[in-house]
């Protein structure tokens, strides 16, 4: 109503002459819903904050009762015991293993899935095929943890030797052939009579593809003779967290890869670039910090998550032996704070409460500095791409 | 005025709804013991139909149970477990008063993959196997495979309950023991893992897990009830001071026919 008589007001006299009361009125209002706007939008980074204060201060009177040494040293953990050992050097390891392992395994499906949505398929595949990965993230985490200790754990103990073998295939196959392609061309490129080029260039793929070959199979026999003895296990766990990591992986990639633009491409197709120059050469570098920032993204989901490796992990406090075996159980930050909060409360033994504590602030702390590493190299990218 | 008849309406339908939560307040909340969890379900359900009571049941492990009655958000704490003088001491301090109520006898079942040929283990073996003495199935009889050691999580009665009767006070469990969070999860694990053993309350014994023979004893009604299978213990259920009206007759129903009945079918022994 008040917008109605400022506009007839305002057309009748040919400017915007207002009344002083109705300024005062209009102002207030602009004011009013500004600083709701604000406060809203403050509100979140407040909610930030406040989590990082409560936890800090329940995590201080930890160190301030132990010290830092065992926590970070020591791998007995026997909260439990009387008096009660707190060294959580096995369970941040075991995070980092998982968090490490489903990386390695989610990023370069999820990056390879983001480039054949946005540069390879049709765009009425991709219409599709998206949403249908991006279905993967709305899986409640409770039944990824299920499937992983009802039936994934179980399989790795019956079939554990021949999965393996065939991952490793399936996974190892497509870069070696790649790589052999390559690395035949890059060493024949300076012949220069074209006939002899591609004698030695097809000698050379031939050699290297039986090398290949037999890398494949040799490792693949390896792999297929050993035998998983828990399947609830590190690999159990980081399989299932790439699968969680994966579309959030993929959505975020896409996008960037989509918002490097028309422009980029048709000028490096026009310079004579093939298609896979082109994705290699320009649009990845172009979209490598919007990925970078969904390889962050992938990681903390990883890393942070919690119902997956509280039924699969095996949640055993050890390190590892060798340190590398992923076929052990493991127990990790985060299935720690939810399996011991029960018994752990202010009325049984204030350590033990506040040692939890110490681990939420341990995971808060992770993430904050890798957010922050990640907007640095962010900037700094989209410095060098504009060329400043 | 059609404002005002709005107010009206919702501030009638309002105290409808507080009137009839009001009246609902009859119900028994319980919480606690994954153990004791089953009894308290079909005590629960026969409860319910009889006298027409809400009974709700939450299993969140025997600490959390106490501490539950403690915080008074729950009416009965049920626990696989003692008391601690901790939390006695914490109770006295909140102005509660635990009273225990023992509702059967349970004994905690060693239980190995149906294929392990492992009948028998000593209560020593077991110590051995649990603080990291033994490693391999064939240290006790078994076949030349490593043994995967599976115990449940801090907050689980039969946990501390098996610490106590089986380990003692002095070894702790290894650190490669895998943890899991209910007697389920634990079967579950040793029935899908040949090299596996774990503990379980007898009632969760089934076909798809062998319960071995501890020190020669097996473990079944009958020696749990006199005594004779070493690792026996009593289900408590916990009230705030003594029972009284619905609460009462709830426990009760341990000593009914249709209560032993409903205990001995679920596996545990009667009192």
């Amino acid at each position: 109503m008040m917008s109605e008589d400022v506009l007839k007001e305002s057309g009748r006299s040919g400017a915007f002459i207002v009344s002083a009361q109705k300024r005062k009125m209009q102002k207030l209002a602009k004011t009013a819903g500004e600083s709701i706007l604000l406060l809203i939008a403050s509100f979140v980074a407040i909610v930030v904050l406040f989590i990082f204060y409560f936890v800090t201060v329940d995590a201080i009177p930890y160190f301030q009762l132990q010290g830092f040494r065992e926590f970070f040293t020591s791998s007995n953990w026997y909260p439990a015991g009387d008096p009660g050992e707190f060294g959580a050097l096995a369970i941040i390891y075991g995070s980092g293993m998982v968090t490490l392992g489903s990386t390695l395994l989610s990023v370069p499906m999820g990056i390879a899935a983001a480039i054949c949505l946005s540069d390879i398929l049709p765009f009425s595949v991709r219409q599709y095929a998206k949403p249908v990965i991006e279905m993967l993230a709305a899986i409640p985490s409770v039944a990824f943890g299920f499937f992983a200790l009802v039936i994934f754990a179980p399989l790795l103990q019956t079939q554990g030797g021949p999965i393996l073998m065939w991952a490793w295939w399936i996974l190892a196959a497509p870069f070696l052939l790649l790589a052999v392609i390559v690395i035949s061309d890059l060493l024949s490129a300076k012949i220069e009579d074209p006939k002899r080029r591609q004698q030695i260039s097809m000698f050379l793929l031939v050699v290297f593809g039986v090398g290949a070959l037999a890398f494949l199979y040799w490792v693949g026999s390896v792999l297929q003779g050993i035998e998983i003895i828990t399947g609830t296990n590190a690999l159990n766990v980081s399989i299932i967290l790439s699968f969680m990591a994966l579309p959030t992986i993929v959505s975020v990639s896409e996008d960037a890869l989509q918002a490097v633009g028309r422009e980029l491409r048709e000028g490096s197709y026009a310079l004579g670039a093939t298609r896979a120059e082109t994705i290699v050469k320009t649009i990845l570098p172009a979209a490598s910090s919007g990925i970078l920032a969904a390889v962050i993204l992938g990681v903390m989901r990883a890393l942070g998550e919690t119902m997956v490796v509280w039924m699969a992990s095996g949640n055993s406090s050890h390190i590892p032996e060798p340190w590398f075996n992923y076929l052990e159980a493991i127990r990790t930050l985060t299935a720690t704070i939810a399996g011991d909060m029960g018994e752990a409360d202010q009325v049984t033994g204030s350590a033990r409460y506040h040692v939890l504590f110490a681990m939420g602030l341990l995971l808060l702390v992770i993430s904050f500095i890798s957010n922050l590493v990640s907007e640095r190299i962010v900037v700094r990218q989209r410095k060098i791409l504009s060329g400043q | 005025m059609n404002l005002f008849r709005k107010i009206v309406f919702g501030a009638a339908v309002l105290g409808f709804m507080a009137g009839g939560t009001a009246e609902a307040a009859n119900k028994i909340v319980m919480d606690g013991s994954t153990t004791v969890g089953p009894i308290a379900k079909s005590f629960a359900a026969y409860f319910t139909k009889t006298t027409g009571v809400q009974v709700t049941v939450s299993e969140s492990g025997s600490g959390n149970g106490a501490k539950s009655l403690i915080n008074k958000t729950c009416d009965i704490a049920n626990m696989s477990r003692e008391m601690k003088d901790k939390e006695l001491a914490a109770a006295r301090a909140k102005g509660v008063k635990p009273v225990e109520h023992i509702v059967a006898m349970d004994g905690i079942a060693i239980v190995v993959h149906p294929g392990n040929r492992v009948n028998a283990l000593s209560k020593a073996q077991i110590r051995g196997i649990y603080n990291g003495k033994y490693t391999n199935w064939s240290q006790v009889g078994g076949p030349n495979a490593r043994i995967v050691v599976i115990q449940r999580e801090s907050n689980s009665g039969t946990q501390d309950s098996f610490k106590e009767l089986v380990m003692g006070k002095e070894s702790p469990i290894t650190k490669n023991a895998e943890t899991q969070a209910s007697n389920g999860a634990v079967k579950n694990r040793v029935a899908t893992t040949p090299a596996a053993i774990g503990f379980i309350g007898l009632g969760f014994v089934d076909s798809g897990v062998k319960a071995v023979m501890v020190d020669g004893i097996e473990p079944d009604e009958r020696t749990v009830k006199n005594g004779t299978y070493p690792i026996t213990r009593p289900l408590f259920m916990y009230t705030n001071g003594p029972a009284t009206g619905a609460v009462k007759q709830f426990i009760d129903l341990k000593s009914t026919p249709e209560g032993k009945r409903m205990i001995s079918e679920l596996g545990f022994v009667n009192h």
